[in-house]
């Protein structure tokens, strides 16, 4: 029913080669901070900010967005999601903000979490970056910074597992369970 | 994710799981009123009506903010500038309100009762904030939520609420609430002040404040109701202070760390000390911002999906 996209060092690569990315295009560490969106994009964030740190030896800005609020169909049919903090406790004036999401599908929760970052300030630039771009968009958002591109079909889930909250590193596909 | 029930009339009818998840999303809440922008757009084209027909500063403020900082549109209405003046009784005003769509009511009324009997006339969920002496829930709430932050957890912490416990609608609404998140609750008051019958709910009762402080994780003052006062249950308010009022003195033989809540507004020197109001175990003013963010939570989850406005 389901089947692997990408496996521990797939990640692993996607995250240094992001990471280069993200410092080749910024010219250096100077600027940038890393917002992770609830909840697998903050573990993203993460990493990268490691990553960064490691190549660069610097300490890079990191905060933590959840979109809750700012969805477009909290009162359309969904339960609500739990409420998490939002923790951004640095100004983003003059800051090129690298906000990560695990996967990019509709293109909905990057307008959320655009929003969301505005109403913290204005940033210099909004960059983005994601694990995995599934296609499908409803909106005019692209990303920055792709860790693999993959073709779905719209009825097929695509979910990235983490060591840190799933035990395990890896990204799957599976039919939606209906 | 979604409460047990579409109004809050009382604490009584939450549960231990609603508990948790107000003061859970509240919790999440706070942070909203420390940005430089204190507005999200969630409830973006909700309309929530503030009916108070009685004086309030605080709890109508805290409604009218909480709503606001989520992007409800608020419309304050309070007993002297309605149409109740005009002779129009309180049910009809009700249904010409909801015969314009609001999503929530906030209802204030000197008569116990008097939310929970607009909520069999209008479909709208209604929250009470404050109905005669019967019950405060979303003071409660705030409450807990003030406790909550301080402790950490709220299941087995000593509580001992000083005052008139039997005009208090804060009380009654704390020591629901309280009970229902397994804390133990002392009443302290003089006798008259203090329903009969009291120790058959599990609250321990006490006359003497130096002795019912000494070991409680919290002590909540009461406001003595000036207004509610002309029944001759006090002999005098001075006496009354010389018994009940918390002190320094008093303060001193109770826990180091305990905490000192009061609902307000304060009468100074009646029910507490100045010096102990305005000192390091008092967290009066922070209940005030706490109430914003419960405020928020309430709203937020009474205008989930299952409770949309059927209209």
């Amino acid at each position: 029913m389901s089947s692997t996209l990408l496996n521990t060092a797939d990640i692993s690569r996607a995250v240094s080669r992001i990471s280069h990315e993200i410092l080749e295009r910024n010219h250096g560490a100077e600027n940038i901070a890393l917002v992770g969106i609830r909840t697998r994009g903050v573990t993203l964030s993460q990493r990268l900010k490691a990553k960064i740190e490691e190549i660069e030896n610097v300490m890079v800005d990191h905060g933590v967005l959840d979109i809750t609020l700012y969805r477009d169909d909290l009162a359309a049919g969904i339960q609500k999601p739990e409420l998490k903090k939002t923790d951004i406790s640095f100004g983003l004036e003059g800051k090129h903000i690298i906000l990560c999401d695990d996967v990019l599908f509709t293109g909905r929760t990057i307008r959320a979490a655009i929003d969301a970052l505005m109403d913290f300030g204005r940033p210099s630039s909004v960059q983005l970056a994601v694990l995995i771009d599934r296609g499908h968009r409803e909106l005019p958002i692209r990303p920055d910074y792709v860790g693999k591109n993959i073709p779905t079909a719209k009825s097929k889930r695509v979910q990235v597992l983490f060591d840190e909250e799933d035990g395990e590193d890896k990204v799957i596909i599976q039919e939606q369970p209906n | 994710m979604l409460l047990s029930t579409k109004s809050i009339l009382s604490t009584k009818e939450l549960t231990k799981l609603d508990i948790q998840q107000i003061l859970d999303t509240a919790e999440s809440f706070k942070e909203i009123s420390t940005r430089a922008i204190k507005k999200v757009p969630t409830l973006r084209g909700k309309t929530i009506i503030n009916l108070f027909f009685e004086p309030s500063t605080r709890t109508r403020t805290s409604f009218e903010i909480a709503g606001k900082r989520l992007s409800a549109d608020v419309i304050n209405i309070s007993g002297s500038t309605s149409s109740t003046v005009k002779g129009e009784n309180l049910i009809d005003t009700a249904r010409n309100l909801e015969a314009m769509n609001p999503d929530i009511l906030v209802v204030r009324h000197q008569c116990s009762g008097a939310p929970a009997l607009l909520s069999q006339f209008v479909n709208s969920p209604i929250i009470n904030a404050g109905d005669g002496s019967h019950e405060h829930p979303s003071q409660a709430l705030l409450d807990l939520l003030t406790i909550r932050s301080h402790r950490g957890d709220l299941e087995g912490l000593k509580v001992a609420i000083v005052g008139d416990i039997s005009h208090s609608r804060v009380a009654r609404s704390n020591i629901k609430a309280m009970q229902t998140m397994g804390m133990k609750v002392r009443v302290v008051g003089p006798p008259p002040l203090i329903p009969v019958g009291l120790e058959r709910l599990g609250v321990e009762v006490s006359h003497n404040l130096i002795e019912a402080i000494k070991d409680v994780d919290v002590v909540m003052i009461l406001r003595i109701q000036l207004e509610r006062q002309n029944q001759g249950l006090l002999s005098s308010l001075r006496e009354y202070s010389n018994y009940f009022c918390l002190t320094s003195e008093a303060l001193a033989k109770a826990r180091d760390d305990v905490l000192i809540i009061h609902p307000g507004p304060v009468n100074r020197g009646v029910e507490i000390a100045l010096d102990v109001m305005e000192g390091p175990r008092s967290l009066i003013l922070n209940q005030v911002t706490n109430g914003v963010a419960i405020r928020m939570a309430l709203f937020y989850l009474l205008l989930g999906e299952n409770n949309a406005n059927p209209n």
